[in-house]
């Protein structure tokens, strides 16, 4: 008789979990749409982005926006997966990302936010002052291994990149690299913070970071020559955006087709003068 | 009464048993689970294009996924915290169990347990800011990001579990052995490294072998110290890419279900496979040490 009435206490508590259990994500997305938004991806953008965020929500209060980093990746991934209502990347849907998104009914619009200029750095020790892209070229996929071939001292060079889940390598392999790979021997460096660490204390070390990250950091920061011809150029603001410096990128916020809702308020707000100037602010490269 | 009694028991005995039986549903649920995502890159590539030496998962060119350097990253790795953790730990444990007066041990025992709780990503830290630097300077080398300095931290991290294994094994050597050499004639030294270390040597080679699990499985800090370049090394200053900090650094880029994500289960299969080995074998010597008690 007891065992009875047990079974169907316990029954009773099954039909309750289970139930609950499926009330709660239901209510969970419906609560995401009103004032919540998730932004995920380049840890290039994080800093630009949450610069935005934190504006923005001061603005208006009541909107709370939650940006995490991972690599532009990540954030694609996220996109596809539909945990991310914006993505932020530093680079373009590959090929077999864009077959994933059609799959899933998904249609990514990117929004240019800002340009990225991207600075080669290297220990303030070296004696070179400005590389070319061909010599970078040759550098970054192995084939020049010692400074001497580049007009330095006789050292070794030491390869730093950034890991393959960053956007920053994608667009440095495609656009300096001429699409190589990289030298096996490249080390490849979690975050872009700790290759300004490496590159502070080890000599003839060479790396890449953006331009925001170079400045803040003891590190020399090489001029880049288009052409053995040309003049060297420095990675200022006006130069990458006249174009006179030959590594700079677009960074991008993705949506799930238009923007609406606080999505689209917050694009707005990056595109208008007060956002625009929060990109400058950061180390950036406004885009209007 | 009786009845609700022996029901609650059975009731009581029947949940214990599932999550008993739980941690072994798992771990053969991993095994399947990373098994079949992992064995399935082989219906895309064949299996030599796995055993080369390079790993280029991201190319325009021809992305290559050759397990070999990272399998020697973690071997040397792996080798080199060893080498540097056993003689500290065993010495360690030999202090704490034979020599130390009760007082030092209850003060040593907690900074132990402390070095063993310090997160993986601050030991990585501190390689990073601290170690690093330091390995470059003694050796003069261009970087201190290289297999040495990752040996250094995770031999660091490995040193409490083989201490407080390696100590209970010595401490449960039996009291008339000890006591029989003395009365032999023998001095404590002699006793200690003739009679009391031998008679615990299958724990303590038990101790090193889950010290070796530890490491072989540890992320963070190798991600941070050891360069991540995916070469075979020639020495202990050259850096290396683990099995470990690949997955962590590329799991969460890769698209699902291509190649790259079969090759980076591949590798945690491996990785898997190995460290169920080590943990096995460490049983099986554990297991012998007690039964010979």
């Amino acid at each position: 008789m007891k065992s009875k009435i047990w079974n169907l206490f316990f029954s009773a508590l099954a039909i309750a979990v289970l139930t609950g259990g499926c009330q709660k994500p239901a209510e969970k997305a419906g609560g995401q749409q009103e004032g919540y938004i998730t932004i995920k991806g380049s840890d290039t953008m994080v800093h630009l982005v949450t610069a935005w965020v934190e504006r923005y929500m001061q603005k208006k209060p009541g909107v709370d926006i939650s940006v995490t980093g991972g690599g532009s990746g990540t954030g694609i991934a996220a996109m596809i997966n539909g945990s991310t209502q914006i993505a932020m990347s530093s680079r373009d849907f590959k090929a077999e990302e864009l077959k994933l998104v059609k799959d899933k009914g998904i249609t990514p619009i990117p929004h240019t936010t800002a340009l990225d200029g991207i600075s080669v750095i290297v220990n303030p020790a070296t004696t070179i002052d400005e590389l070319t892209m061909e010599q970078l070229r040759r550098i970054f996929n192995g084939t020049i291994t010692n400074w001497k071939e580049v007009g330095g001292p006789d050292q070794p060079i030491a390869i730093l990149s950034r890991e393959s889940n960053s956007g920053t390598y994608v667009y440095f392999q495609e656009e300096v690299l001429k699409k190589d790979d990289y030298a096996a021997t490249a080390r490849l460096i979690p975050s872009s913070a700790a290759i300004i660490q490496a590159a502070e204390q080890d000599q003839g070390v060479i790396g890449y970071v953006g331009i925001a990250y170079a400045e803040s950091g003891k590190v020399k920061t090489l001029k880049v020559k288009k052409t053995a011809g040309e003049p060297g150029v420095v990675p200022t603001l006006e130069n990458i955006k006249s174009g006179a410096y030959p590594i700079s990128r677009p960074l991008y916020l993705f949506t799930n087709g238009q923007p609406t809702g606080e999505s689209k308020n917050f694009i707005d707000f990056v595109f208008s003068p007060e956002g625009q100037a929060i990109a400058r602010e950061v180390g950036y490269i406004p885009v209007k | 009464m009786l009845n609700f009694r022996g029901c609650k028991e059975k009731g009581v005995k029947t949940v214990f048993l599932i999550t008993a039986s739980m941690s072994i549903l798992v771990v053969a649920m991993i095994f399947l689970f990373l098994g079949k995502e992992g064995l399935s890159i082989f219906k895309e590539v064949p299996l030599s294009s796995v055993w080369v030496d390079k790993w280029y998962p991201v190319s325009f060119r021809k992305p290559q996924f050759g397990i070999i350097p990272l399998l020697a990253g973690s071997l040397l790795v792996t080798a080199i915290a060893i080498i540097f953790a056993v003689p500290l730990a065993v010495g360690t444990a030999i202090y704490i169990a034979e020599i130390a007066k009760p007082m030092e041990r209850e003060f040593l025992k907690p900074f132990i347990e402390v070095l063993a709780g310090i997160p993986s990503v601050v030991n990585g830290f501190l390689g990073m800011v601290i170690l690093s630097p330091l390995v470059k300077k003694v050796f003069s080398l261009s970087t201190g990001l290289n297999a040495l300095t990752g040996g250094l931290m995770l031999g660091i991290m490995a040193v409490p579990t083989i201490i407080s294994i390696s100590e209970d094994a010595i401490r449960n050597v039996p009291q008339s052995y000890k006591q029989a050499s003395l009365a032999l004639g023998a001095s404590f030294l002699q006793t200690t490294f003739k009679v009391t270390v031998p008679a615990a040597l299958s724990g303590i080679i038990a101790s090193v072998m889950l010290g070796i699990g530890r490491v072989i499985g540890e992320t963070m800090t190798v991600m941070m110290v050891t360069g991540n370049a995916a070469i075979i090394p020639h020495s202990a200053f050259d850096s290396v890419r683990t099995m470990t900090a690949t997955i962590a650094a590329e799991m969460g880029e890769v698209p699902f279900g291509s190649t790259h994500y079969h090759a980076l289960f591949l590798v945690g299969f491996i990785l898997l496979s190995i460290t169920f080995l080590i943990n096995y074998i460490a049983q099986k010597v554990l297991h012998k040490y007690r039964l010979g008690e």
